[in-house]
């Protein structure tokens, strides 16, 4: 439904004296979301997200690479064109961008009315609309007398007001409070499943993406550096950004004193600190308690959490095996035997 | 104070009304599309037209940085053409428009320029020509703005009209100075000056008014 194929972006900006200083925010970006998914690309601030979501109903026109929506390449389109291909992709944003001076029914008419639709043919369409998102009472307010979540609703009404086969959704949560996160992400999920409709999103909220999308992209730099189903993503990202995203969300970073006390070569006198991830099977394994049997460690338990992502379970574990070098050694190995990823943090001296 | 006195001031009253609300009528026919011309050609923006932009802008502050007082002798030839004379009411009406069309094109680019970039970003991606996007966003969008605008430029040609009284303009100003200052007749030069507050004070508020009611922020 969205196909971007090697699309860049690159500004020019006059920098020092008159050269021109070139600023790459995308880079080679390629991405595929098919019909009736949801996709979010979630990265820091200034890593592209938005130059990336807008390279897709061309309000920003890429430099090099084509952008197909629908079956169309929006980027072979006249400026004619253009506009009839952007009636069939709707678009929220972080700060609405509601007109101040229509009421929430008028706001939800514009796209209507720039189609030229007829004033009854807009009512009957507007109105279950607004049933829809459940603003219905609150027709004639204008948006200064809304909520930000009521804002958010009547910018959604009005992005579908136009039928659209795609939804583009910049940032769309992250004016909003979590509770009223909570209800727009739902609501959006909801458009999903009755309307069919596809969702790109962008979001530096790993919450957006547990909650409601199927697939995820991880974007750096301007660059695409991960795709996942949203499963594997939070149970095993590949790259070290996705590691911090996650371990930022399920706030499970070994303490800053242990931090400290890493060294990343193992000696005689150290013990190693792993974090392990169980997802699938492992969860429900007694894991600890055999390793304990098994190889005759130690465990001390740092930190643990378990998740639920969407159908999955994961859980995590920051802890320290304490024994000697070659039962740790053993310890190890009996780790990466089982369904379970280890990673080696490092190594710390022993106390005594 | 003699009834032909009353006349002289009533008449003046009139004058200046006329003057004020022809110019202010046609430099703001002229003036908004000329502000928003100013806006939409910027670079990145809807209607992006580099050249005339510059062109459209070194004009606007030629026309800004004239003196009144110069600007209404130096055209002189212009009004005669356009009015068949340079002395009375209709002569002062073409350059008090002159100075109010780049005026009231600033202020109303001014008032463009404080819209959020989002409204028109959410416009275009919906689909919205260039023309759409000024007629149904951002005009109605800085519509307070705008009347703001418009009420400084009636109040700025009150005080302009007056010097128009100056050349044979005719008006209050025109009053004043003769009656008032000529002849020394003091109460005649307060009584066009408190004419000329009350006059200010009551765009003021109609231009208070209307922004109060087209503003839903």
């Amino acid at each position: 439904m969205i196909e971007l194929n090697n699309v860049s972006k690159t500004y020019y900006s006059k920098a020092s004296g008159n050269k021109l200083g070139a600023v790459h925010a995308l880079k080679n970006a390629s991405l595929h979301v098919p019909k009736g998914t949801i996709h979010g690309v979630i990265g820091l601030s200034g890593a592209g997200k938005s130059t990336l979501i807008r390279c897709v109903n061309l309000l920003e026109r890429p430099t090099e690479g084509s952008v197909t929506v629908n079956g169309q390449e929006m980027t072979r389109l006249n400026a004619q064109e253009l506009n009839q291909a952007r009636h069939r992709i709707g678009m929220i944003f972080q700060h609405f961008n509601l007109l101040t001076t229509r009421n929430v029914f008028d706001n939800v008419a514009l796209p209507l009315e720039l189609m030229g639709r007829s004033k009854k043919a807009i009512r009957e369409r507007v109105l279950p609309l607004l049933e829809l998102v459940g603003l219905n009472d609150k027709t004639h307010q204008f948006p200064a007398q809304l909520s930000g979540g009521q804002k958010q609703r009547v910018a959604i009404a009005r992005a579908l007001a136009s039928e659209p086969a795609v939804l583009l959704c910049d940032e769309a949560t992250s004016a909003l409070d979590p509770q009223t996160t909570g209800s727009i992400l739902e609501l959006l999920r909801d458009i999903n499943q009755t309307l069919g409709i596809t969702i790109l999103l962008i979001t530096h909220e790993m919450e957006v993406v547990k909650s409601i999308c199927h697939r995820v992209s991880l974007i750096s730099d301007g660059e695409l550096v991960e795709n996942a189903v949203v499963g594997d993503f939070f149970t095993a990202p590949r790259t070290q950004l996705g590691r911090e995203f996650l371990n930022d969300f399920l706030q499970l970073a070994p303490p800053k004193e242990l931090v400290d006390r890493l060294q990343e070569t193992p000696s005689d006198t150290t013990h190693p600190i792993v974090r392990l991830t169980f997802s699938g099977d492992a969860v429900s394994t007694p894991v600890i308690s055999q390793l304990a049997r098994e190889c005759g460690v130690d465990v001390s338990i740092l930190q643990a959490k378990v998740e639920s992502i969407q159908e999955r379970t994961l859980g995590l574990m920051i802890a320290e095996l304490l024994g000697t070098s070659e039962q740790t050694q053993q310890a190890m190995h009996y780790l990466e035997s089982q369904k379970l990823q280890v990673e080696v943090l490092g190594h710390v001296q022993r106390d005594d | 104070m003699s009834s032909a006195m009353i006349d002289l001031i009533l008449q003046a009253t009139l004058d200046t009304l006329y003057m004020v609300g022809v110019s202010g009528l046609i430099s703001t026919l002229l003036g908004v599309p000329l502000g928003v011309m100013l806006y939409v050609t910027r670079p990145r923006q809807i209607l992006t037209m580099p050249i005339l932009n510059q062109v459209l802008g070194i004009v606007t502050n030629i026309g800004r940085s004239i003196p009144f007082i110069i600007l209404m002798v130096a055209i002189i030839p212009f009004t005669r053409m356009l009015v068949g004379t340079s002395i009375g009411i209709n002569a002062a009406v073409v350059p008090l428009t002159i100075a109010a069309i780049p005026f009231v094109a600033r202020l109303v680019e001014g008032a463009l320029n404080e819209l959020s970039p989002g409204l028109i970003e959410s416009a275009q991606a919906m689909g919205a020509t260039p023309w759409q996007i000024i007629r149904k966003v951002l005009l109605p969008e800085a519509r307070g703005g705008i009347i703001t605008g418009l009420t400084i430029t009636l109040v700025t040609l009150v005080s302009y009209s007056a010097m128009a009284g100056a050349v044979g303009g005719g008006g209050l100003g025109d009053l004043g100075i003769r009656y008032g200052y000529n002849r020394f007749n003091p109460t005649i030069m307060l009584i066009t000056v408190v004419i000329l507050v009350v006059m200010v004070q009551g765009f003021q508020s109609l231009g208070d008014y209307l922004v109060r009611k087209s503003d839903r922020k």
